[in-house]
């Protein structure tokens, strides 16, 4: 057994008997029922006292049948959450080596932070005169996007990542409309490696999508990109750097090649981390790039969100933010809030309010603790860890582009397993035995059983070594076949084994409902 | 930085393992004449110590509306959040974990989505929830997308008790899917004549209740037209705590519903995070943008969750999908659902009563003071007043004075010709010297 050092343990081995229990418990793995199988309508967790006689004023719209809402008491509540909570892995738990989804530290004092009263406990519609905190807030992290990407202004309102990316191609599709070119210019180039939120954004507000085929060593080139274009041509959407875990490098001939054309440059910015401080995208020709502040600053995802998808824009697209905005007006930051307002042409409002400010609270905690410096310093690491981890495992696992330097993740694919019986899945549900969640799979989805590794900055060499050894051992094991359970029958040790995904979406069960009395259940 | 774990010698060591020269050979893709040699303008590292002075100062040049009589709403809520919300949401596990795409391990995640379905579905008197939106607003404009679908036709007729920035949401989208939107004037009295409005033509009308006026509306008679025309009706609301105590739109015949659900458990963090509730009848699951979480087995029989039905995403139908998004409002999902809990029914109803006795209360009280004309016959808890000055004039003064004492309709539709009226927003934080001062106020100002 190796610790943490990647050193043999002193401690002896763990042992593997199956000791059945009373309850199916077993010491802190406890299972843990639903809500409603345990909590009652008649209980609450919370003092709250019925009010003093009153006339209701609902116009005869009262509710008038039960809701059908379990409650539990307090430490009730408390247990059955953390009960849940055991049941899941989080970056706090271990390496969570999740290719494009950037699974990186998420510093408390930023949590510590967005729960300043200040922040937290301000309403969105409250006299202006009585948030000039939050103002100053919002237009310091504009400042830091800003002078990060070398763009010209920022629409902070998107909600998340794919929010962002609707944002920008909104404000390209208004820039068109603008032109007078609304009815011809539809057309929206997208390589195949992307992300499928892109071609899904594209669609949604009416673009034809083209794929901008992959080439065999991972890139997308420009002559690709010139057969392609045309007066039809409103946009390309590229990822830089791109799924492949490579920097694209003809990124500045493509966006001549785009911008010649009449058409705009819209880059995914899921992957900026691994160039913050190193590269900015304005540089570069982009006109509107999305930056993820959980992916590339820090807040955390949450089991899913909430995200926050800011929107970079060129000086050619910085007319077309979307309303709210931050400016500043007599000397001092205000809001504006409707398109009539705005000196410049606001396609629209995207939400009802102004953006994720707990997220952009978190996100300036996280620059301002890392400072210029500390933020190269983190794309400089993230990127050597993923190369560290590419040197490492280049023997053994296949790199579908070839053994080249890559940016902050590392794409492997599943050629080395062929002939093994062990499948990419069966690799990954393998890692969760030893303890790790398992890297990104199949996506890119150009790349036969792809494995996209992004240990991220803030794992040490010491995690990467165990890690990596980790991975070797279970590659040699694949490879030499002796043990084909420890794969297929994989997780052993998590609180569920595989589970049965077809049946959940052949009869979809979306809730709970209360089972059968025994007696009908009987007939 | 005491985020960075690796060492200078670290840092050579891999290099050598890695068998380059310098860290910028890492970097030999990127154009040479657009590799950055310095630093960019902006301050170095700061401990955080410092970082806290920084940003407790900007904190501290806002007014929380806990600090002062606060009455401020219109789309969302100053509720109480019981102290356990927060700290079981600030789990490690929760907090730091990531879509569940590993459901081994991830039935947290998982069960907890699944309890928060079930709980939106109960809620809202519909079949079926998906595990929520950024927020309502955003939700409301895929809901008229998800009525396209269903319904082949693209001309969305919007109530003008919808929440305006609801209404810009949907125009934007409509505008750029070349969708079409009739939206009716602002309607502060909830007697519009929507009925009218529905023919064979509408894809979908969106009504919202209690409106943003705070007017509580029928929405039978409109599902009733609705479904005669192969329309679908869509029910909006802002504030979840009201449906503890009013006739869900489900029961009401809403094929779609979708609101705000930042009342249950999550702060007013000036407008986001919040957390979108989204639910429908059954037979449209495959139509339905978002995340959905399904019952199943794993293979030694035992209960557990997986996401579900995702051939109806991005990631796998991409320009074919039934929206682009890609993430959930997860935490904000999970305090939804610890609140939740923890009111339970009994509680839950318990609370909406007090908000409405609250509203009630401040309603009489404001009626009573000169220049004050409250103008709804029906509420939950918000209301609109007629003032004999500009509302927003009012709201600086009264704001002067320490009280935050609503909103002003002008600063939602500017130009409709509404400046004297404010929302004024009461839940249960709202104490009998809150409404003394906010009186109190208006009496001097008016």
């Amino acid at each position: 057994m190796l610790n943490r050092q990647g050193r043999p343990s002193s401690a002896g081995e763990a042992g593997t008997n199956e000791h059945p229990t009373f309850t199916g418990n077993k010491a802190l793995a406890q299972i843990e029922p639903l809500i409603f199988e345990i909590g009652r309508a008649d209980t609450t967790g919370v003092d709250l006292d019925e009010p003093e006689a009153f006339t209701p004023r609902l116009g005869g719209l009262e509710r008038k049948d039960a809701i059908g809402l379990p409650g539990l008491s307090e430490p009730e509540t408390m247990r059955h959450y953390v009960r849940l909570s055991q049941m899941n892995y989080g970056i706090d738990t271990g390496l969570f080596p999740l290719g494009s989804c950037t699974m990186k530290h998420n510093p408390r004092l930023n949590e510590r932070m967005a729960r300043l009263p200040g922040f937290a406990d301000v309403h969105p519609l409250q006299p202006v005169s009585t948030v000039k905190g939050a103002l100053e807030l919002m237009n310091e992290l504009a400042r830091y996007l800003v002078t990060l990407t070398n763009m010209t202004t920022v629409a902070l309102s998107p909600k998340a990542g794919a929010h962002g990316e609707l944002c920008g191609m909104m404000a390209i599709k208004a820039a068109i409309e603008a032109r007078g070119e609304g009815k011809t210019r539809n057309v929206v180039l997208v390589p195949d490696s992307a992300h499928g939120t892109n071609p899904a954004t594209a669609a949604l507000i009416g673009f034809v999508v083209k794929p901008v085929p992959a080439r065999d060593d991972g890139w997308v080139h420009v002559e690709d990109v010139k057969k392609l274009l045309g007066p039809d041509v409103a946009a390309i959407m590229l990822t830089n750097p791109n799924t492949c875990g490579l920097f694209e490098n003809q990124v500045a001939e493509i966006a001549k090649a785009i911008h010649d054309a009449g058409a705009y440059f819209y880059c995914d910015g899921a992957n900026f981390n691994a160039i913050v401080g190193k590269a900015r995208p304005g540089d570069l020709g982009v006109d509107a790039m999305h930056i993820n502040l959980h992916k590339t600053f820090s807040t955390p995802h949450g089991g899913g969100g909430p995200g926050s998808g800011p929107v970079v824009l060129s000086a050619r697209l910085a007319p077309y933010a979307p309303v709210p905005f931050v400016t500043l007006k007599d000397g001092e930051l205000t809001l504006v809030e409707h398109e009539a307002d705005a000196a410049e042409k606001p396609f629209g409002r995207m939400t009802a309010f102004h953006g994720q400010m707990g997220m952009y609270v978190r996100a300036l905690s996280y620059m301002l603790s890392h400072g210029a410096d500390g933020m190269r310093q983190a794309s400089e690491d993230a990127v050597l860890n993923a190369n560290y981890v590419r040197a490492s495992l280049s023997d053994l696992f296949s790199q579908p582009f070839g053994d080249k330097p890559c940016m902050h993740e590392v794409l492997f694919d599943d050629t080395w397993l062929k002939d093994t019986g062990v499948t990419t899945l069966d690799f990954a549900k393998a890692m969760i035995d030893e303890g790790y969640h398992p890297m990104t799979m199949y996506f890119p989805l150009v790349v036969h059983g792809a494995m996209l590794i992004e240990p991220t900055e803030s794992e040490s060499k010491a995690s990467l070594d165990l890690f990596i050894a980790t991975l070797r051992d279970l590659a040699m094991a694949a490879k030499t076949g002796n043990d084909k359970a420890r794969f297929t029958g994989a997780p052993f040790h998590a609180p569920r084994r595989r589970l049965d995904e077809t049946r959940a979406a052949r009869n979809p069960v979306l809730k709970w409902t209360p089972p059968a009395p025994v007696a009908e259940a009987a007939e | 930085m005491r985020y960075l774990p690796l060492s200078d010698a670290d840092r050579r060591e891999m290099l050598a393992r890695i068998g380059v020269q310098s860290i910028d050979d890492l970097f030999a893709d990127i154009p040479k004449d657009k590799l950055l040699k310095d630093l960019v303008d902006l301050p170095r590292r700061k401990g955080e110590l410092e970082v806290e002075r920084i940003l407790s100062r900007m904190a501290s040049r806002n007014v929380p509306a806990s600090s002062v009589p606060f009455f401020v709403g219109a789309g969302a809520y100053k509720h109480h959040v019981p102290a356990t919300v927060d700290h079981l949401i600030q789990r490690s596990e929760f907090l730091t974990s990531y879509t569940p795409y590993q459901p081994e391990i991830a039935q947290g995640t998982l069960q907890y989505l699944f309890e928060f379905q079930t709980q939106v579905a109960a809620l809202t008197g519909m079949e079926v929830a998906n595990a929520s939106m950024y927020d309502g607003s955003t939700g409301t404009g895929e809901a008229v997308l998800m009525a396209h679908r269903v319904t082949k036709r693209r001309k969305a007729v919007l109530s003008g008790g919808l929440h305006p920035h609801y209404a810009d949401v949907v125009k934007t989208l409509s505008h750029m899917a070349s969708d079409e939107v009739v939206a009716l004037a602002p309607d502060v009295s909830g007697t519009e004549d929507i009925l009218s409005r529905i023919d064979d033509s509408v894809s979908c009308v969106v009504v919202q209740s209690p409106d943003v006026f705070g007017n509580l509306r029928d929405l039978k008679p409109i599902a009733e037209k609705a479904r005669r025309h192969g329309a679908l009706l869509i029910a909006v609301f802002t504030e979840a705590v009201s449906l503890g105590l009013l006739e869900s739109p489900g029961s009401q015949g809403a094929d779609i519903v979708v609101g705000e659900g930042q009342s249950i458990g999550n702060a007013l963090n000036f407008g986001g995070p919040y957390v979108g509730l989204f639910a429908a009848k059954s037979k449209y699951i495959r139509q339905m943008p978002g995340r959905l979480c399904g019952e199943t087995v794993d293979a030694d029989g035992k209960r557990g969750f997986v996401l579900t039905l995702s051939t109806r995403e991005q990631h796998i139908r991409r320009d074919k999908a039934t929206s682009n998004i890609c993430t959930n409002s997860g935490l904000c999902t999970l305090a939804f659902t610890i609140h939740m809990t923890l009111l339970g029914e009994a509680g839950l109803t318990r609370l909406a009563r007090i908000n409405h006795a609250n509203a009630v209360k401040l309603a009489d009280m404001l009626a009573g003071v000169k220049g004050v004309e409250v103008l709804n016959r029906t509420f939950f808890n918000e209301f609109t007043v007629r003032l004999s000055k500009p509302a927003a004039e009012v709201v600086e003064r009264l704001a002067e004075k320490g009280v935050l004492g609503g909103v002003p309709v002008s600063r939602l539709m500017p130009g409709a010709g509404l400046d004297d009226l404010l929302l004024v927003a009461s839940t249960e934080v709202n104490t009998d010297d809150d409404r003394a001062a906010l009186a109190a106020a208006l009496k001097e100002v008016l």
